[in-house]
């Protein structure tokens, strides 16, 4: 399933049986990953997964019970923060107040005994690519929360770190700020091509802006993957509840080619499920792959629905259908406004629909 | 998931190794330890063991306690103590609470100038009220009329004078407590047509409460521990602290003296455990997008109210005038001609005002090294890595010394720094020992308001910095302190006023050339020289108003300097 670590490719940092206990409660249950040179990889998790506390143990800041990290072949397991190699963002900006935009960005760099002048260019090249090239004598708190954290972004990239760790970076924008930077992070990220870690609980900030997705839950990664592998082929059930919306079916399997759905039965041709016949298993099937017609279209493997309620969300609807044959559960169909003006889909009305076999997952229950 | 490839590496440490630049604080921090386990564990620990040795040092078992409960006359004072502690308490909580009430919930005017009247008692000692009420109701008082058949010495002038000394400290606490409310509750109840009275008992009482407790405790430990008040006016009227002063310093009797200090140590420590219990259930209460609760003018209950308040200020101002005012003239109560004759005679001339000097000196010493050390400490222990288990045994140490009384850890000082084993015995009688007995007498509070301003800095700037390769004292001296400047200028303030009016721990351990003038002014009242203690209590009282002025506008002056970063213009 991982492919990274593959013989002869250097990962950039090697996370390897990473254990944490915090008391009783485990907090990450041997976990391992490499990331490659350049990379930007997201954790993706809910709160209290286990997330922020990996990143926490690659920055030295908390201690791992067992396990290492190793950073291009170097074990850093046991070495304090100040000792490695990494520059870091944290939600909270963790801007020095007293301290303007230029002597923040410049923090780090007046330790390396640098000239004066180099700092002076090294901050003006830093504040001009996160483009707030005049705001250097300001003070933190005249700047809006977007542009602090991108001081704190130049703060944390200004002595060329190896690694770019990034905890929940955009949690404390807003809503259009947010979407806004994130653009501007994964071009910045791209430009340097510093190998970039990213914590976050968001799941489209993970699939925007990641070259891997790495979905975290209780402690252990359910799955790595590129953001359409975890979107498409979700590994488990978590990953595929999780990461976007789903339809999750209770369903029967009758023989190796096809599944029962209360009283609906579909095949899965092509795709095999490996459960012994009489099984209880889960159906998983995105709602933008539910396939919906008007009602006299007469199209094979397609069953008969009403329509029980319509969710406007702007660039789409989501439809929830009472199909024929399934009684317990709603199947839920994403549509977009312009095709449901097309076929006359409102509430109530009769339509068919068909479940691709091509885009289901069979889970174990 | 991915084949592990190191499986079968046997498990080793992944203890961090320590930078050379977390030494320097661990090591700091171990110092701290030392310090404190010196100046604050030692001393406590030889109370206990001195309460079990007689005089040659032969543990005795608990042969003093019997000793002291069969003596009649001491334990009737641990009655006395606790009857007047009560009292007090009962007296002051409600009174401050109005008091505080009326200046955070109702219109009146003059809201500012009404505080720092009720908060003059904290640049005194407390015994200043006691003398004052001398000059008010004694013998030969202005008002003696009024007292008939009764006398001001005893329990009824300990009362009176306390609940003087110890208004201010409940004051503030409740201001607090009650400035601390979520307007929206108050609305919420609006809008269901809540009465007055109702919304008082369920919505403010309850929302003050942790802060009405937190004030009986402070006030009730106050009263209890104060030696100064009870001295001058108890007249016949025994307590636990004089009883300690008389059976150490009169009768040389140290093992009962520490009897008597773990009878007064016992119930403050309870009511200090009690407090914390309670500090813990305590939530908070007010979330960020709370909205301030501003009052609304109610005719009736305004003017009343303001009149409770003015009435609270002239007895103030009464008190602390009558003290000055007798400081200025010739002989009471016989010639009330203007003179300066006590402050030229009767301290000058007579040598007593080195005592002064002394006081300024040592606030000056308590202001500036107690204050870098309680912030250093603070800062070690809330924001530095490594040693865990010293850091929390040093965590309860720091908030120890509130539940110590002042003349308990003085006799502990003389038990530990007078010993002759102990290599620091050097110390004993110097100024030294004066102002390291001080700064841990009011660490405690200190160290809160330390850690308080800590607390609301970002606490990720050390792991920036350590990412950033800088060492953890560059952010300390370059970001913490600066940030802190206000708690800073705050703690410096109040070692200084404490110690130019504190009595209690210093009253075992000055000598003749480091007399202080808060003892001056018990020395010269015990030899019937009232006229200069009224002097010196005056030069105290106008010397802590003239340092808390110099803060204050240190404190503008800081404030506008650091506006543009603190509290900028307008979001650009």
């Amino acid at each position: 399933m991982n492919e990274t670590s593959k013989v002869g490719a250097i990962a950039a940092l090697r996370i390897e049986r990473i254990v944490k206990h915090f008391g009783d409660f485990t907090a990450l249950n041997d976990v391992s990953l490499a990331i490659n040179k350049g990379e930007l990889v997201c954790f993706l998790g809910p709160s209290g997964c286990g997330k922020t506390t990996l990143l926490r143990i690659i920055a030295g800041l908390e201690v791992q019970t067992s396990g290492s990290i190793i950073q291009h072949d170097k074990d850093i397991s046991r070495l304090p923060p100040m000792m490695r190699d990494y520059g870091i963002v944290f939600q909270s900006y963790a801007l020095f107040p007293n301290l303007s935009v230029y002597d923040n960005v410049a923090y780090g760099l007046v330790n390396r005994r640098m000239a004066k002048a180099a700092i002076r260019a090294r901050v003006a090249e830093l504040l001009s690519l996160i483009g707030l090239s005049d705001s250097g004598a300001k003070y933190p708190s005249q700047l809006s929360g977007g542009q602090q954290q991108r001081i704190a972004l130049a703060r944390a990239l200004a002595t060329s770190p190896g690694l770019l760790l990034l905890d929940e970076p955009l949690s404390a924008l807003d809503a259009q700020v947010r979407v806004r930077l994130r653009g501007e992070i994964r071009s910045l990220q791209q430009r340097l091509g510093v190998t970039t870690i990213l914590v976050t609980h968001d799941q489209e900030e993970a699939l925007s802006m990641a070259d891997r997705v790495v979905v975290m839950n209780q402690g252990v990664i359910e799955q790595t993957g590129t953001p359409m592998q975890v979107y498409r082929e979700p590994a488990s059930p978590f990953v595929a509840d999780f990461v976007g919306k789903t339809n999750i079916l209770r369903a029967t399997v009758r023989d190796q080619a096809e599944l029962e759905i209360d009283h609906v039965r579909i095949k899965t041709n092509g795709t095999p499920v490996n459960f012994s016949t009489g099984a209880e298993v889960s159906v998983f099937l995105r709602p933008e792959d539910v396939v919906v017609s008007s009602h006299d279209d007469k199209r094979p493997d397609s069953f008969a629905g009403r329509i029980e309620n319509i969710e406007f969300l702007g660039a789409m609807c989501r439809l929830g259908i009472r199909v024929e044959g399934i009684a317990s559960q709603l199947v839920i169909a994403d549509f977009s406004p312009r095709d449901m003006i097309a076929c006359r889909i409102e509430r109530g009305g009769a339509v068919r629909v068909s479940l691709p076999s091509s885009n289901i997952r069979v889970f174990a229950k | 998931m991915s084949a592990v490839l190191t499986a079968g590496v046997a498990p080793q440490s992944t203890r961090q190794r320590a930078h050379w630049t977390e030494r320097i604080s661990h090591i700091a921090l171990l110092a701290m330890g030392a310090a404190l386990g010196i100046a604050l564990f030692a001393p406590i620990f030889m109370i206990l063991a001195k309460s079990v040795e007689d005089i040659d040092g032969n543990f005795v078992g608990l042969r003093h306690f019997v000793e002291y409960f069969q003596t009649p006359a001491l334990a009737q004072s641990i009655v006395n103590s606790l009857l007047v502690s009560t009292v007090v308490t009962c007296i002051t909580v409600p009174a401050a609470f109005t008091f505080a009430y009326a200046l955070t919930r109702s219109c009146i005017g003059f809201k500012s100038l009404l505080r720092n009247i009720a908060l003059i008692p904290l640049l005194a000692p407390s015994l200043l009220s006691a003398i004052s009420f001398i000059y008010w109701f004694g013998n030969q008082g202005a008002l003696k009329a009024l007292m008939g058949e009764r006398q001001i010495y005893g329990a009824t002038g300990i009362v009176m004078s306390l609940v003087y000394a110890t208004f201010p400290h409940a004051l503030m606490i409740l201001i607090t407590a009650l400035s601390l409310t979520d307007a929206r509750l108050y609305e919420a109840a609006d809008s269901m047509g809540t009465r007055t009275l109702r919304k008082f008992f369920t919505i403010t009482l309850p929302a003050a409460k942790f802060g009405l407790i937190s004030a009986a405790i402070v006030v009730f430990t106050y009263a209890l521990s104060d030696f100064g008040v009870p001295k001058v006016i108890g007249g016949n009227f025994n307590v636990l602290s004089t009883d300690i002063f008389k059976l150490v310093i009169g009768q040389q009797d140290f093992s009962k003296g520490a009897v008597v200090g773990i009878m007064l140590l016992l119930p403050v420590l309870i009511t200090y455990t009690i407090d914390m219990l309670v500090k813990r259930r305590q939530l908070a209460q007010l979330s960020s997008r709370s909205v301030p609760y501003s009052p609304k003018p109610a005719r009736g209950f305004d003017l009343a109210i303001a009149g409770f308040c003015w009435l609270v200020a002239a007895l103030m101002l009464a008190v602390l005038g009558m003290a000055v005012w007798a400081s200025f003239i010739k002989l009471w109560p016989y010639d009330l001609h203007f003179s300066v004759n006590h402050y030229r005679m009767g301290l000058i001339e007579a040598g007593i005002f080195d005592a002064y000097v002394n006081s300024v000196k040592m606030s000056l010493w308590c202001a500036t090294l107690g204050t870098a050390f309680v912030f250093v400490c603070a800062y070690l222990l809330e924001k530095t890595r490594g040693l865990d288990w010293l850091r929390q045994v040093l965590g309860m140490f720091a908030v120890l010394p509130m539940g110590v009384p002042g003349l308990v850890l003085g006799l502990g000082f003389i038990f530990f720094f007078n010993h002759p084993y102990n290599p620091l015995n050097g110390l004993y009688h110097t100024m030294s020992i004066l102002v390291i007995s001080t700064i841990v007498h009011y660490y405690a509070s200190s160290h809160l308001t330390a850690v308080t301003a800590l607390k609301q800095i970002d606490n990720e700037f050390e792991s920036v910095s350590a990412s950033l390769k800088v060492p953890f004292f560059k952010t300390f001296f370059v970001v913490t302190v600066p940030v802190c400047m206000p708690a800073i200028l705050e703690i410096s303030r109040y070692f200084f006023v404490t110690a130019m009016t504190t009595i209690s721990a210093v009253v075992f351990l000055y000598a003749p050339d480091t007399m202080l003038a808060a003892i001056a002014i018990l020395n010269l009242d015990e030899a019937g020289e009232i006229g200069p203690a009224t002097a010196m209590a005056t030069m105290i009282v106008i010397t802590c108003a003239i340092v808390c002025f110099i803060y204050y506008l240190l404190n503008r002056w800081l404030e506008t300097k650091t506006q543009a970063w603190r509290r900028p213009a307008a979001q650009t």
